[in-house]
């Protein structure tokens, strides 16, 4: 038996959680460093899985199989495509970043007690949810996954409602009745999510009578095992209502304001740049990957809400005065492109997808993160309460310009090169959703410039004038995260060449080939 | 003597009891009312007992008889102590599991 | 040789990574590196110029593969280059013009302590615009074309603590976003069409797709250089991009920026000829921005605005020429270089008379600044006799060949589009004229400034008079040079060539060429040089007013855009709060509200629950009674 990496990968940062979580009270900076040095430990491993990979070998690689709950089925079963392996590597690249950036965010009160542990929780918590993120990326059995996607809303509702923004306008209470508000909405959204995928998971079991993904899938290929129309259809919206709500997907929505806006920045980045992956992720692998007809029954529709997220996510935006509610909308803007690129259908609309996973990943954590800083200078999240700041701290101003520029888009980012595939996909298949689509564009550049200029450009207003530009420890937060977007912009191959096999699997699962030029061998016609 | 009138005169002590746990507020009274009930029921069994000709009923009448013992035992030392707490043996008074 | 091409980008290129970067340290030696970087590409465009000259006219082009920037099934775009003729021909202004006005930003910009991040953005504008001009795909375009946009974004902004520079800056960023979307479009479509987006295979394939695609796909390439070449309807960015440091004005929002418009459809020439809808929308286009240009130029006493209104205008006669066609495109390229020379030194000019006056842009408060800046005076001159069409100077050259093309289109079209461009070439005089006596001639009418500091006119000191000289005799000597040289036969085999059949002879409509500059001159001259200019604005006609608020185009877009997005947004935000997230907690609250009247069944009186569980017996019994019964 060979050894089991995949595994190896998701327990490490699990023990760390729970290594984290038995630091003493006062050692609470060595619990810091633990959790960095096992976010890193992580990183390195996910490298290794990287290396690993085979792009044209077999679609699962480093698989694990092991008997679980044997009466149903259920088995430990592990493997990885190049899906899963760009967004494990996206997981593991983030979270040393969020632990970094978060470094000050969970220090208790001087008031508070001796015994009273909160950074050590809120490490843990962190490294608890890479590990389920990370196993559920890896997952290959319907009900391991329906486990992990249910079970890091635990942590992720302390992470949450727990260590909140210290930003806020109003008391204490106030705040803290805002939170906990966040947090259980949060919490219920995804729980009818995931209870009404509960239902689908069983009722997959009956039709199919195993859990297993690999073998489901191959005996749908060949037929052996026959769905009938309605049936498969209700199992499809099943999980994709679960999906879609993590994604989010208008109006399913509502949600991710109001978790991000409430939570502390690197919180918010774990939820729209990782956590929320898992949706999108999942429903490349199991709603295409199982019901690949339901899917293309269900296309049209979900085009639609694809596109009024963008373009509503976008138009609201606009319309927002809290920074990082504003980061939200056009969150939801950017997950309208991936749902767009994923039902596009075409191999440049998921390749476009897959991309655009890991890059809106990066960017909204680089300026998220960047914003954060800021926030947590002025105490303040409202937009109006800035100005000006490029004159006092422009080392700030130039790393959330450059947030703001991978946000809307630049060429030379890596948001790009997988918007405009998700742009071109969409359009080779339905081209007036492309044109639709690409009216983002300018909302983006719209609610990015706005916000950069009311912050950042002006007078320097009067209390902004004493704010500290970014420290080292920001800056080494910042810099590797902007140096990844240019060299992925750039030079993306090192991405796409693990993503276009596994996409080309998807593409034959739901058996669909790309729309051919209307004129063939333009190179012969010269 | 026809057996159906031992029926009869269960069926009214069992209402007699019934109404007593219903409208009374002393626990102890409330108490005997179920005692009442209790021996309602175990007139009705052994009068079928006799009426079926076999010894069914009275097995169980026996069987309640214990329970209600055991009953009175746990019930009064209940009521012993509630009243000790709050210095009043009406049910009324411990409305304390509500929301 | 093409191993150059990469490094012709590289070098601005790593001069705005390390000028950027390199913080404080490079404060004082920043401004020379920068300099000197953009004359390397400059030098090494020579090199390569003097190497295509040497070879056979079908043979120059130069094709330079890096890597393949995006690998997808289906979809490959690659980091490639492509030097031909007409790149040549922009790399080389690029580079020029571009050191020149980095040499005059070394004196312009002396004073200012972000001097080092100016010249970081000014390299890292020569090199995406190198980028552009060099790329060898319409998506390796697009980065270029998105990355002028920064740029340009950037030094727009540059002065950000004005509130009005950021504003200026967004502004010409979202527009210009609106003509990119143009451009995605055109390449989505391209990509289904042809399944490549690579210049070659595309522009030689256009002889078997359908008209309509190439009308599309033209329509949209016309509204993406609508977009960078401030064309009418996406122009009103243009003058307030002139909030940036007069360097930035001549470099960028004069000389090649805004000329990327007309590099994209002369460089899709055979989208073009094949779909003679979008030319003609190309032609109409051109004609109205040059009017439109026009127009704005009279009217306005900024010096630099009325410039930006020429700039416009010139453009537009650019394109104009783009949209005639193969008897067009030599001439739209021929006066996009003469322009790049004469309105560069006219920017240059322009920046040298604010150096001496305290920044001071109103032309009103200027007047007899001849004497005290003799070389600003007389540089300034011969741009303005090269742009007006002064016989012999180079405007005169590429303006004239352009009316004879005009009328050479044929038909009313020919006559009406000719008849466009004469009216715009007087009213180019009369508006130059204006902005020449004005600002030269007449008595002082010069004030304090806010500081109450009196102006002191000065030359400016040699840094920026030299790039000033050295363009305005460019400004003199282009024409001639391009005229004499073979400038079409250089460009014949990348845009083709075709002689037009005017209905009138050549020499009529220099004639006429002649005869509406000197009328436009002497118009101006009656209004401006014989009658003292008032240093307050007279309130003026209705189509001044208007042509002062730039034909109320800004009116416009705020009565739409501006105003109808705010309702938009301000709706959907309470749209997203009452009636998305309404839904949500309205569920909420009702099974909140449904529990809460539940609860008080749950009184905690024994004898309640007593009463429903006998209730609940008798009911049971009674329906299993019932049941038996039936």
């Amino acid at each position: 038996m060979s050894f089991p990496l995949l595994t190896v990968t998701a327990a490490v940062p699990a023990v760390g959680a729970v290594l984290t979580a038995a630091v003493p009270a006062a050692r609470r900076t060595g619990a810091k460093w633990l959790a960095l040095l096992v976010s890193l430990a992580t990183l390195v491993l996910a490298g290794v899985v990287w290396a690993q990979f085979e792009p044209g070998g077999p679609r699962y690689q480093l698989t694990e199989s092991h008997a679980w709950i044997k009466d149903f089925g259920v088995r430990y079963e592990l493997g990885v495509d190049g899906i899963g392996v760009a967004l494990i590597g996206l997981t593991a690249l983030l979270i040393p970043f969020i632990v970094l950036a978060g470094w000050h965010d969970a220090d208790p009160l001087e008031t508070s007690s001796k015994r009273w542990r909160p950074t050590q929780g809120f490490f843990a918590l962190i490294l608890m949810v890479e590990a389920m993120v990370i196993l559920s990326f890896e997952a290959t059995d319907v009900f391991l996954f329906y486990i992990l996607f249910e079970a890091m809303l635990i942590p992720m509702y302390f992470l949450i409602g727990g260590f909140g923004d210290r930003a806020h306008s109003g008391s204490d209470e106030n705040a803290a009745a805002q939170r906990s508000y966040a947090a259980v909405k949060f919490l219920l959204y995804n729980l009818v999510g995931g209870l009404i995928m509960l239902a689908a998971v069983i009722g997959l079991y009956v039709v199919a009578g195993n859990f297993s993904l690999t073998e489901i899938a191959e005996a749908r290929a060949n037929g052996s095992l026959d769905m009938a129309t309605n049936t498969e259809r209700l199992l499809f919206l099943g999980f994709f209502f679960a999906f879609a709500v993590k994604a989010p997907l208008w109006p399913l929505h509502t949600w991710l304001p109001n978790a991000m806006g409430e939570s502390t920045a690197p919180v918010a980045v774990l939820i729209t740049a990782v956590v929320d992956k898992v949706g999108t992720f999942a429903m490349l692998r199991f709603c295409l990957g199982l019901f690949p007809e339901a899917s293309k029954w269900a296309t049209p529709a979900i085009v639609v809400l694809a596109l009024i997220s963008i373009v509503y996510g976008a138009l609201v935006a606009v319309g927002q005065r809290d920074i990082k509610r504003l980061v939200a909308y056009a969150s939801i803007s950017h997950f309208g492109f991936i749902i767009l690129g994923i039902f596009a259908m075409t191999s440049q609309g998921q390749s476009g997808a897959t991309l655009y996973m890991v890059n809106h990943g990066i960017s909204t954590a680089a300026l998220m993160l960047v914003a954060g800083f800021l926030i947590s200078r002025r105490g303040s999240r409202l937009i109006a309460d800035y100005g000006g700041v490029q004159k006092v701290a422009p080392v700030l101003a130039g790393t959330f310009l450059i947030g703001g520029l991978a946000t809307l888009s630049l060429p030379g980012l890596a948001p790009f090169v997988s918007e405009f595939l998700v742009l071109v996909g969409a359009y080779a298949r339905y081209p007036v959703a492309g044109v639709i689509a690409t009216t983002g564009i300018v909302l983006a550049a719209l609610y990015t410039l706005v916000l950069y200029q009311r912050t950042m450009t002006g007078p320097v207003k009067e209390e902004v004038r004493a704010l500290p530009d970014l420290r080292a420890r920001e800056l080494a937060v910042v810099a590797p995260l902007i140096a990844v977007l240019i060299f992925l912009g750039v030079f993306p191959k090192p991405l796409t060449d693990v993503v276009n096999p596994a996409v080309q699997h998807t593409m034959s699962d739901v058996q669909q080939k790309d729309p051919q030029p209307q004129i063939q061998n333009v190179e012969a016609a010269k | 003597m026809n057996p159906v009138n031992y029926l009869y005169l269960a069926a009214l002590l069992f209402t007699i009891g019934a109404v007593g746990v219903l409208i009374r507020r002393n626990a102890i009274v409330v108490f005997m009312c179920v005692e009442l009930m209790l021996n309602a029921c175990n007139l009705a069994f052994v009068t079928f007992s006799r009426m079926h000709g076999n010894l069914d009923g009275q097995v169980i009448a026996f069987f309640t008889m214990v329970v209600a013992a055991a009953e009175v035992v746990v019930g009064l030392a209940i009521i012993v102590s509630v009243f000790r707490a709050r210095h009043s043996a009406s049910v009324d008074d411990a409305s304390l599991m509500k929301l | 040789m093409e191993n150059l091409i990469a490094l012709l980008i590289g070098a601005p290129l790593l001069g705005a990574a390390v000028l950027l970067l390199g913080g404080r340290r490079l404060d004082k030696s920043g401004h020379w590196l920068g300099t000197l970087l953009a004359a390397v590409s400059f030098v090494i465009g020579l090199v390569l110029f003097a190497d295509m000259l040497g070879k056979s006219a079908d043979d120059r082009a130069l094709h330079q593969t890096l890597y393949t920037w995006i690998p997808v099934e289906g979809f490959q775009a690659d980091m490639a280059f492509q030097l031909d003729q007409l790149s040549m021909t922009f790399v080389l202004l690029i580079t020029g013009v571009g050191t020149l006005i980095h040499v005059y930003s070394i004196g312009y910009m002396e004073h200012d302590e972000r001097r080092r991040r100016f010249f970081g953005y000014l390299n890292l504008f020569v090199a995406a615009m190198l980028l552009l001009v060099l790329a060898d795909n319409y998506l390796l375009l697009y980065f270029g074309w998105e990355g002028v946009g920064l740029a340009s974004y950037l030094l727009i902004g540059f002065w950000q603590h004005k509130p009005s520079a950021a504003t200026a800056a967004k502004k010409a960023f979202i527009v210009n976003r609106v003509g990119d979307m143009g451009l995605s479009i055109a390449i989505m479509i391209m990509f289904t069409t042809f399944g490549t987006f690579t210049f070659g295979p595309v522009l030689a394939a256009t002889g078997e797709a359908s008209e309509g695609k190439l009308t599309a796909i033209g329509l949209m390439l016309l509204l993406a250089a609508c977009g960078k070449s401030a064309q009418v309807p996406l122009q009103s960015w243009l003058g307030d991009a002139m909030e940036g440091p007069t360097p930035v004005s001549a470099l960028i929002h004069a000389a090649t920026m805004v000329t990327a418009g007309v590099y994209l459809i002369v460089r899709s020439a055979d989208i073009f000829n094949a779909a003679p809808d979008a030319q003609l929308v190309v032609t109409v286009v051109g004609a109205v921005t040059l009017l439109f240009g026009a127009i704005v130029g009279c009217a306005k006493d900024d010096i630099k605005k009325a410039l930006a209104g020429s700039t416009m205008s010139q453009i537009g006669y650019m394109i104009l020429a783009a949209g005639l066609g193969p008897i067009g495109y030599v001439f739209a390229i021929m006066h996009l270089v003469t322009h790049g020379f004469f309105k560069a030194g006219l920017f240059l000019g322009a920046g040298s008379v604010m150096h001496g006056m305290n920044d001071e842009v109103d032309m009103r408060r200027y007047g007899g600044l001849r004497k005290y800046m003799p070389v600003t005076f007389i540089t300034f001159g011969l741009g303005y006799l090269a742009i007006i069409g002064f016989p012999g100077l180079s405007g005169f050259f590429s303006k004239d060949k352009i009316i004879e093309a005009a009328f050479a289109k044929g038909g009313t079209e020919g006559w009406i589009l000719g008849t466009v461009t004469l009216i715009g070439a007087a009213i180019t005089a009369y508006y130059m004229t204006r902005v020449m006596l004005m600002t030269f001639f007449g008595e002082k009418r010069w004030q304090d400034d806010e500081n109450g500091r009196p102006p002191h006119p000065h030359e400016s000191p040699r840094s920026m008079v030299i790039p000033m000289v050295l363009l305005a005799v460019g400004s003199v000597a282009a024409g001639a040079l391009f005229e004499f040289s073979g400038f079409v036969e250089w460009l014949e085999p990348v845009t083709g060539f075709a002689h037009g059949h005017s209905p009138i002879s050549a020499a009529a409509v220099t004639t006429a060429t002649i005869a509406v500059m000197v009328l436009g001159v002497g118009l101006a001259y009656v209004q401006y040089g014989r009658r003292p200019v008032p240093v307050v604005a007279p309130r003026g006609s209705l189509l001044t007013r208007a042509a002062r608020r730039d034909l109320l185009q800004d009116d416009f877009n705020h009565a739409v855009f501006v105003t109808g997005g705010t309702h938009l947004t301000r709706s959907l935000v309470y749209v997203d709060h009452s009636l998305v997230d309404g839904v949500v907690n309205g569920t909420a609250a009702a099974v909140g509200g449904l529990s809460g009247r539940l609860r008080k069944l749950q009184n905690g009186y024994a004898r309640t629950y007593a009463v429903s569980m006998f209730g609940g017996t008798a009911v049971l019994i009674a329906a299993t009674l019932l049941m038996r019964a039936v």
